[in-house]
């Protein structure tokens, strides 16, 4: 086991200024199959994706492209079928279930589709949640869930529950769960997906603002093409494999005319 | 972390409060039944155990046959007689009264009134080995004795029911076809601890109870006290010697008859309480059971209803021991509530109970020490199953659960 991932209340700051680090996510020939014999599922085949610090990527491709298993590969919650996949140059397929909550709780920030808030539990404990696991002393975590608030414009909204917030809101505070922690790398699946238009930029900008100000590298899977247009590199998956990957072009205004193919 | 896991366990313990009252309520009812009759039966003990001792150490019982204990069968055999009695006086030394016993049911009749009674045919000895002294009146007289003679003493309640507040000594009642002349009262007693009236009886010479009423030489039972404590173990061993041999009863023969001080009937009645304490004990576990049963079944309602919450916190880093203990701690702190709930109800119920039942409430904290500690293991037991399956969940699937 790294010692990266030992059980302990914070992240320790490693990566020296010498060798250069390796890169956060590296796959390399990741295949996942789900069933077997004829039910037998391809939903990652051969892929082979690195991501390195400070990205944006978005993550694309019709449903059950392996966008989402992709996701759930680098988030950890998943382990591959063959390949590797080293994180920050460990090696996560030799990792326990532990182990890898472990890595989640240091290193990975979630945010989800369908915000997944915990109910009738109010904005400021929603996000104390996961200092809680990192055993973060209560007065602390109270402290770094109100500056994580009021990083997503949630302040004055700390003790609504989530009935008593918009879809925008709560995903702002899910947002705000995501990085209280300050994450090394933060998954998005689907973040705008229950929203509006209007909410989703906004949402897409803050995003976009944790990205450029606070160096947080950001996967997301989205099926929007204006959304995908926020992230600065476009990884597009089809059938389990990936057939596009490139960086967007520098002078595209973000969120700006959606829908063009790359 | 363990303190936020407790709140965080109360708050989801409080936000279904109802839910959560009436999946105690099998620990409540089982540990409520157990502590109030636990604490009822502690306080008759000693209630029985204070009233054994007060008849007097250094009294001894003999009985024909053998006495069933522990479930063991009841021998028949021939009763003593008059010259019985006779020899243990004669040849027992240390002994401050013996005390022949017949017995026979009968009505006692005075004017308009009866009453339906025992009659006792003893000797004035009886007074004395059980110390029971006269309210009014006098004892039988040796002649009374020696001629069978148709006098009697009543108990307390025997006086009351055919006299009311007449003065009985002097006048002659009528037990079944005989006459017999009342010449005392014995001081009342009261109900003993059973619940029986120890006043309801006539006490008549033994010859005449023998002759008039039951027809045949027999003694049923003796009553014999020692002169003191430290000579009733001599008395009881002379007593089975002498009766051995007059019953030629041979060597290696079982006794077909029971020689007790109160020492050993306080040993048989506490044994008995111990059998009370183990069918208690038996109920509580099975009421412990269904209650178990019951947190089991809620909990794992409750896992299922927050599938959800246990993915998400599973993906922001969670270990499946950190979900396993908060579901732990959920099921342990219900029973545990229970558990004291449950103790609170027993001791009140008993509180209530033992003035109206007449016994002592006596505070056994051991048993409520246990009682506290086995609902919180039955909640640690049932709980186990619900909480490994809520931190076994894969946290993917537990998201996308609706």
């Amino acid at each position: 086991m790294s010692p990266q991932i030992a059980d302990q209340t914070e992240r320790p700051r490693a990566e020296g200024e010498g060798a250069a680090p390796p890169a956060l996510v590296a796959f390399q020939g990741i295949t996942k199959i789900y069933g077997t014999g004829m039910a037998e599922v391809r939903a990652l085949d051969g892929v082979d994706l690195t991501i390195g610090a400070g990205e944006f990527v978005a993550i694309m491709g019709p449903s059950g492209s392996g966008k989402s298993t992709c996701l759930n590969m680098i988030g950890c919650l998943d382990t591959p079928t063959s390949g590797s996949y080293r994180f920050a140059g460990v090696e996560v397929g030799t990792l326990s279930r532990n182990q890898r909550a472990l890595l989640r709780r240091h290193y990975l920030g979630f945010v989800f589709q369908g915000y997944n808030l915990l109910k009738r539990t109010s904005a400021l404990e929603n996000v104390e949640m996961p200092l809680v696991y990192r055993r973060v002393p209560g007065r602390e975590r109270r402290r770094r869930a109100h500056e994580a608030l009021a990083a997503v414009g949630l302040q004055g909204r700390e003790h609504h529950t989530p009935a008593e917030l918009s879809g925008g809101q709560q995903q702002r505070v899910a947002v705000a769960r995501a990085i209280v922690t300050a994450p090394a790398l933060l998954l998005a699946d689907e973040p705008t997906g229950n929203l509006d238009s209007t909410t989703s930029r906004e949402i897409m900008d803050l995003l976009t603002e944790l990205n450029v100000e606070r160096g947080i590298t950001i996967a997301m899977v989205t099926h929007e093409e204006e959304m995908a247009t926020y992230a600065r590199r476009i990884v597009r998956f089809l059938d389990g494999r990936i057939v596009v990957d490139r960086e967007r072009p520098a002078d595209r205004v973000p969120g700006g005319g959606g829908g063009l193919a790359v | 972390m363990i303190w936020s896991t407790i709140r965080l366990a109360l708050r989801e313990l409080g936000r279904n409060a109802m839910r959560s009252s009436l999946t105690i309520l099998g620990i409540v009812i089982g540990v409520g039944a157990v502590i109030s009759m636990v604490t009822l039966g502690g306080g008759a003990t000693s209630q029985i155990t204070g009233e054994i001792s007060s008849l007097g150490s250094n009294l001894i019982i003999v009985r024909p046959g053998t006495q069933p204990q522990h479930g063991g069968i009841q021998v028949q055999a021939a009763p003593f007689d008059r010259a019985d009695v006779e020899a243990i006086v004669r040849e027992v030394p240390n002994t401050e009264a013996v005390a022949p016993m017949t017995s026979a049911p009968t009505v006692a009749v005075f004017g308009n009134a009866n009453w339906s009674t025992t009659v006792n045919g003893t000797l004035s000895a009886y007074l004395a080995a059980r110390d029971w002294p006269l309210a009014r009146g006098r004892a039988f007289t040796e002649g009374e004795e020696q001629a069978g003679a148709m006098v009697c003493l009543l108990g307390a309640t025997v006086q009351d029911e055919l006299f009311g507040r007449q003065d009985p000594l002097g006048a002659s009642i009528r037990l079944g076809s005989a006459a017999c002349r009342v010449v005392g009262v014995l001081e009342a007693r009261g109900e003993s601890t059973f619940g029986m009236d120890q006043d309801d009886f006539i006490l008549a010479p033994l010859r005449a109870v023998q002759r008039r009423l039951v027809g045949d030489d027999d003694v049923d039972l003796m009553f014999v006290s020692a002169q003191s404590e430290a000579a009733t173990a001599q008395v009881q061993g002379d007593l089975e010697r002498l009766l051995r041999q007059r019953r030629r009863i041979g060597a290696g023969q079982e006794d077909d008859f029971t020689v007790q001080d109160m020492a050993e009937i306080a040993t048989i009645v506490e044994s008995t309480t111990g059998v009370l304490t183990t069918f208690l004990g038996a109920i509580a576990a099975i009421s412990l059971l269904v209650g178990g049963i019951g947190i089991m079944n809620i909990m794992l309602v409750s896992v299922t209803e927050r599938t959800r919450e246990i993915g998400i916190r599973l993906a922001i880093g969670a270990q499946g021991h950190e979900v396993l203990l908060q579901f732990l701690l959920e099921s342990t702190l219900l029973s545990l509530f229970g558990g004291l709930v449950g103790i609170a109800l027993g001791l009140g119920l008993a509180a209530v109970a033992a003035p109206w039942l007449g016994v002592p409430f006596v505070l056994d904290p051991t048993i409520i020490v246990i009682a506290f500690l086995f609902s919180g293991a039955v909640g640690i037991l049932f709980g186990y199953v619900p909480a490994r399956r809520a931190a076994r969940l894969d946290p993917i699937d537990a998201l996308r659960y609706e």
